[in-house]
């Protein structure tokens, strides 16, 4: 189900680890699946110096953070800014559907981990983690559903769109 | 090298006398057994025969008691909607537990849609109901129980035998969904009392697509499709002779032996337990452990998701399953596991592992050594594992 390219950041993660004296941490977690990434920057001249990741997840979610740092290493902030969750599935040559939220985490992590620096920089107070309870809503005041993206009545505990449960996020 | 399989509960083998019948039957028995001729009496024959060692698999002394289905989840929504749907007059509610597979959940979803109401009991921390708890969520309105026989997640085995005379007092028909217990471990209509119960042909090695339900008689419940006469005006639609041939020589044979296979997978089973904590820490053994299923073994294991290592196992070529989230396509964490109490991230790191009757014990000493290296490997890579070193 998952492509080559998957599995092999999967089986063999890189830049895994943490820096202990980071200059910006990055920690987010997705109640949906439980996924939960953490992103360590080091930076130098407004580069991307090391970079390091730990992740709680499913084989997608560890794939997507490997190949985020590979993604990211090396770049400047700037460049580092624009990386999107799409460039990062799009360099696992895709995700199955239903693990396309996962690639979320993954440019989410960084740029709270950029936000987490640049906060440093100014004085600061350290960046409070990104581990939501609850899900937002993305686009607009309406609920969509976080599987096939069909809008959700009001008061409804599933999509009935794709029948998926959402109770226990909605 | 051999793919060793610990996931019994998605798919089982094809016993080979099974195969041979099936194989048998779809060169020479391929007749409708509702026709009035040669052709016809051959199939229903080999039929009725399917019919009686199914019926005696659950100890069913009318084997006309035992409707085919296409599986457990049609048994299941047969059951439940049928008897929804005969009873609407009586009263519209239903009461069912909190751990139930999905065929229940939905199509109590379902119902609920159309106006039924549904009170949904708790379990415990092993996962048992409470029979006070079911006797008290019974209301004059309640037309059925629907009560799980074994959990798919964590094997947990319920008190049919006491609900079943709680709800025959009040009066009220009790189905249980006995799809992974029927074939696995003894169950006897007659002992526990239920009005209807769903199985299904696989669980017992015969071929999937194929299932029962049992209707004791008298019990009301419509049929789910319409259409001709078929198992006695129940099922509509010619039956799936090839299917029930096979889950009729699959049910004799789990009959025959179904003491020795008990053996069998128990032995695997405390082995597994007895030698994990030599493997691996930090771990929750889910479910029963008195009440359970001899086959499964249901393990959290903290820091860690599911998935994950399934997919390190199958690199190693062994079957193994989670029921965590992100897993089976199915992103939510397991509702089971959170009904029994585990954390959020200590459901999404489960494994259930069902043996069979082709594993061996030293199936068991290789799993736990890969087991044991990736769970070491996605420890390191894991932030929940940092921070409970850290405090």
């Amino acid at each position: 189900m998952y492509s080559k390219t998957v599995m092999d950041h999967f089986k063999s993660p890189r830049n895994v680890g943490v820096i202990e004296d980071a200059d910006g941490i990055g920690e987010v977690g997705n109640p949906l699946c439980g996924d939960m990434m953490s992103i360590y920057l080091k930076i130098r001249d407004e580069h991307i110096e090391d970079i390091k990741f730990q992740t709680f997840g499913c084989g997608a979610a560890i794939a997507v953070s490997s190949m985020l740092t590979e993604i990211a290493k090396g770049k400047s902030i700037e460049e580092a800014k624009a990386i999107t969750n799409k460039d990062v599935a799009k360099a696992l040559e895709g995700l199955p559907k239903n693990k396309l939220h996962c690639s979320n985490l993954g440019a989410d992590a960084l740029h709270m981990a950029i936000k987490d620096y640049e906060a440093r920089i100014a004085g600061k107070p350290k960046a409070e983690p990104k581990r939501k309870e609850r899900h937002e809503h993305t686009h607009g005041d309406k609920c969509y559903c976080p599987y096939c993206d069909a809008e959700i009545p009001e008061g409804k505990t599933f999509c009935t769109a794709c029948q998926s449960d959402i109770e226990a996020v909605h | 090298m051999k793919i060793i399989n610990l996931d019994h509960l998605s798919a089982n083998p094809l016993l080979p006398e099974v195969q041979d019948a099936m194989i048998d039957a779809i060169k020479e028995n391929y007749g409708n057994p509702s026709s009035q001729h040669k052709i016809g009496d051959k199939a229903s024959e080999a039929l009725e025969q399917s019919r009686e060692s199914a019926a005696s698999l659950i100890n069913c002394k009318a084997p006309k008691e035992v409707v085919f289905t296409s599986g457990g989840t049609e048994s299941i929504n047969h059951a439940i909607k049928g008897v929804a749907f005969a009873k609407a007059d009586k009263g519209k509610h239903i009461v069912t537990s909190n751990i139930e597979h999905n065929a229940v959940l939905r199509s109590m979803r379902r119902l609920k849609m159309m106006g039924f109401q549904v009170t949904s009991v708790p379990v415990d921390e092993f996962g048992r109901v409470n029979t006070d708890d079911v006797a008290k969520a019974i209301t004059d309105e309640t037309i059925l129980v629907s009560i799980m026989h074994s959990n798919n997640e964590i094997g947990t085995i319920q008190p049919i035998k006491e609900i079943a005379q709680i709800t025959k007092e009040k009066k009220v028909i009790f189905h249980t969904d006995a799809v992974d217990s029927v074939g696995v471990v003894p169950v006897d209509v007659q002992e526990l009392g239920v009005d209807l119960l769903s199985f299904s042909s696989n669980s017992f090695y015969g071929p999937t697509g194929v299932g029962g339900l049992y209707v004791r008689r008298g019990t009301g419940v419509w049929p789910l499709l319409d259409g001709g006469v078929q198992e006695h005006n129940k099922r509509a639609g010619a039956e799936n002779l090839i299917g029930i041939i096979g889950m009729g020589v699959a049910a004799r044979l789990a009959r025959q032996d179904m003491e020795s296979r008990i053996s069998h997978v128990k032995n695997l089973r405390e082995r597994l337990l007895s030698e994990l904590p030599r493997y691996i820490n930090e771990y929750i053994i889910n479910g029963h452990p008195e009440h359970c299923l001899p086959n499964m073994v249901s393990v959290s294991i903290k820091y860690i998701e599911g998935e994950s290592v399934v997919l390190m196992l199958d690199e190693e070529d062994i079957a193994a399953s989670t029921r965590s989230a992100c897993a089976a396509g199915s992103l939510q964490a397991s509702h089971v596991l959170l009904s029994i109490g585990r954390e959020f991230a200590d459901a999404q790191g489960t494994l259930v592992i069902t043996f069979g009757v082709d594993n061996k014990e030293e199936d068991i000493t290789r799993f736990l050594s890969v087991l044991r290296d990736a769970v070491k490997t996605l420890r390191e890579i894991s932030p929940l594992y940092r921070e409970a070193l850290q405090a």
